[in-house]
């Protein structure tokens, strides 16, 4: 009894420090990496390059913030709509299955090869040029899946006695899910939602050949129609993952490397900033919910 | 024509999971105003019929029902729209499920589904559904504060509550105890006592003594049947079955 009893507390002990030095593997990796980015790109960072002009970068964080947007408004709908239906309306059965394979599917595919068949169907047989439109449908391509399963986890993880509680007193179905679940589930969905967020983010392969490389805009033309103008969603658009690979690949300015390493470091700072900020929405949202 | 008295009623029902029965042959009369006890051993009926009474048990896949039940003299398979049938009959689960929201919106959640919206109306059956749940001065410095923060029996006469706020004709309630310490057992039991003088009470419990205490009438369901069904007195002091008698005398189960 004795013995067994040592040997389960050395067992307790070895993994609780290998998973401590997993853990702390992962926040070293992290500080170094985000530090080396961090400090390579503004290693040298001028105004002129954080600016809106000659080659500064401020249009393509722009185009990068207004792209997410955009696939954000045409992939959440959708992808919560479709986990919803997953989880509280599909029936066990061959079609949900099918269904449920076709998601995952969905949700692995290259985005070299969602980029070209967006590029196909949203350019090509458009007749259009380049542009953010077909971007942000690319990018929605890639991120529905997410959103739709990490949906259909988060809504088929409320507890059932909400369910009962809700049907017991006569709710509707539609009611118990507006009322009680997508609420209860609400923190779950944004965390899906900031992961889609950081596929646009991130996204370079499916944007080459459907927003492209370059953008011509005015920032003192504010009007939508117009091609010039940065609210326009017609327009070519090349977000800042973009604009990395395009001057890694193919930059010929003499500082094309410092932009890339600067727009990076943007990058990742917008990334956690918006990680930051739709928690707290979350936060807010589920408080204001709650009263 | 069965008598007015006569609130709920059963022909010949049964159930099925799958293929397995789990009802048999049900047949009993629940009278209005007052409380019945189902007792029985574990798994042998006594939740999912009263599941059947309110049709919660459209939510369980594979569920075959036979027979009919009648609440006030309708099908309620067939005459009743089920929202309208939940509504009149609440129910009051084992464990305490209040949601994820403040007091006040779990108690305003029945009726605001069914459609008010006045501000000043909610605030009356609120406050009205918890005095009348006798939570109402437990509460009432903190309506807006989260549910779960409540203590379990609490939580529970909370949902007893959110049951009364849409003034239903009966609540049934599945082992409302079962899940809470003494003190809050004994208040609960007191609820019931005084909500069967508005409410038809029908009550699954596991506690023998329990069912003595609060119910008029009680039935004994063995393996999916009922075996005895009487007024509570009788039941429990000359019961007619021999396995009834073995059961209340703590023999088995």
């Amino acid at each position: 009894m004795n013995k067994i009893h040592k040997r389960a507390k050395i067992a307790d002990k070895t993994a609780t420090i290998i998973l401590y030095i997993t853990a702390s593997f992962f926040i070293l990796l992290l500080v170094v990496l985000t530090g080396y980015i961090l400090f390579q790109g503004f290693r040298a960072v001028t105004p002129q390059l954080l600016g809106f002009s000659g080659d500064g970068i401020g249009i393509q964080l722009f185009n990068t913030i207004y792209l997410v947007l955009i696939s954000l408004i045409i992939s959440v709908p959708i992808g919560i709509c479709a986990g919803i239906y997953m989880a509280e309306y599909s029936r066990p059965g061959r079609i949900t299955n099918i269904l449920r394979s076709s998601i995952e599917t969905l949700s692995s595919l290259p985005s070299i090869v969602v980029g070209l068949f967006a590029f196909l169907i949203l350019v090509e047989a458009t007749h259009m040029q380049y542009n953010l439109l077909a971007g942000a449908g690319a990018v929605s391509i890639l991120s529905i899946p997410l959103i739709t399963r990490v949906t259909e986890d988060a809504i088929r993880g409320v507890p059932d006695s909400y369910r009962e509680g809700s049907y017991g007193i006569g709710a509707t179905k539609w009611q118990t899910i507006v009322k009680i679940l997508i609420p209860s589930a609400l923190p779950r969905i944004i965390t899906g939602i900031i992961l889609a967020a950081g596929r646009g983010f991130g996204e370079a392969a499916a944007l080459i050949y459907t927003s492209g490389m370059s953008s011509d805009i005015d920032f003192s033309n504010w009007n939508p129609a117009s091609i010039t103008s940065p609210l326009n969603i017609f327009r070519p658009c090349d977000t800042l993952a973009v604009h990395i690979w395009a001057l890694k690949a193919e930059g010929i300015a003499s500082n094309s490397q410092q932009i890339a390493d600067l727009s990076a470091a943007v990058l990742v700072i917008l990334v956690f900033l918006f990680n930051l900020g739709s928690r707290f929405l979350g936060r807010f949202i589920t408080k204001k919910n709650s009263i | 024509m069965k008598d007015n008295s006569i609130k709920i009623y059963t022909e010949n029902l049964n159930l099925f999971y799958g293929d397995c029965q789990a009802l048999k042959n049900i047949n009993i009369e629940i009278q209005e105003n007052k409380a019945t006890a189902l007792i029985g051993p574990s798994g042998c009926g006594k939740s999912t019929f009263i599941k059947t009474l309110n049709r919660m048990n459209d939510l369980v896949p594979n569920v075959t029902i036979t027979g009919d039940v009648y609440f006030d003299k309708l099908n309620v398979y067939k005459e009743y729209d089920i929202v309208e049938l939940r509504k009149k009959i609440g129910m009051v689960f084992q464990k305490p499920n209040p949601f994820p929201m403040s007091n006040y919106d779990n108690v305003a959640y029945g009726p605001r589904i069914h459609g008010v919206k006045s501000k000043q109306k909610l605030d009356e059956i609120v406050e009205k559904s918890l005095r009348s749940a006798a939570l109402w001065d437990e509460v009432k410095d903190r309506l807006k504060k989260n549910a779960l923060g409540l203590s379990g029996g609490q939580q529970q006469r909370l949902c007893i509550a959110r049951v009364l706020a849409v003034e239903p004709e009966v609540v049934l309630m599945d082992e409302p105890t079962s899940a809470l310490d003494p003190l809050s057992t004994q208040k609960i039991e007191d609820l019931v006592d005084e909500l069967k003088n508005k409410y038809t009470i029908i009550i699954v419990t596991h506690n023998m003594q329990q069912a003595a205490r609060i119910s008029d009438k009680a039935a004994f369901f063995l393996l999916g049947e009922i075996v005895e069904y009487d007024s509570t007195e009788k039941l429990f002091s000359v019961p007619t079955d021999k396995r009834t008698e073995d059961y209340i005398t703590g023999r088995f189960g």
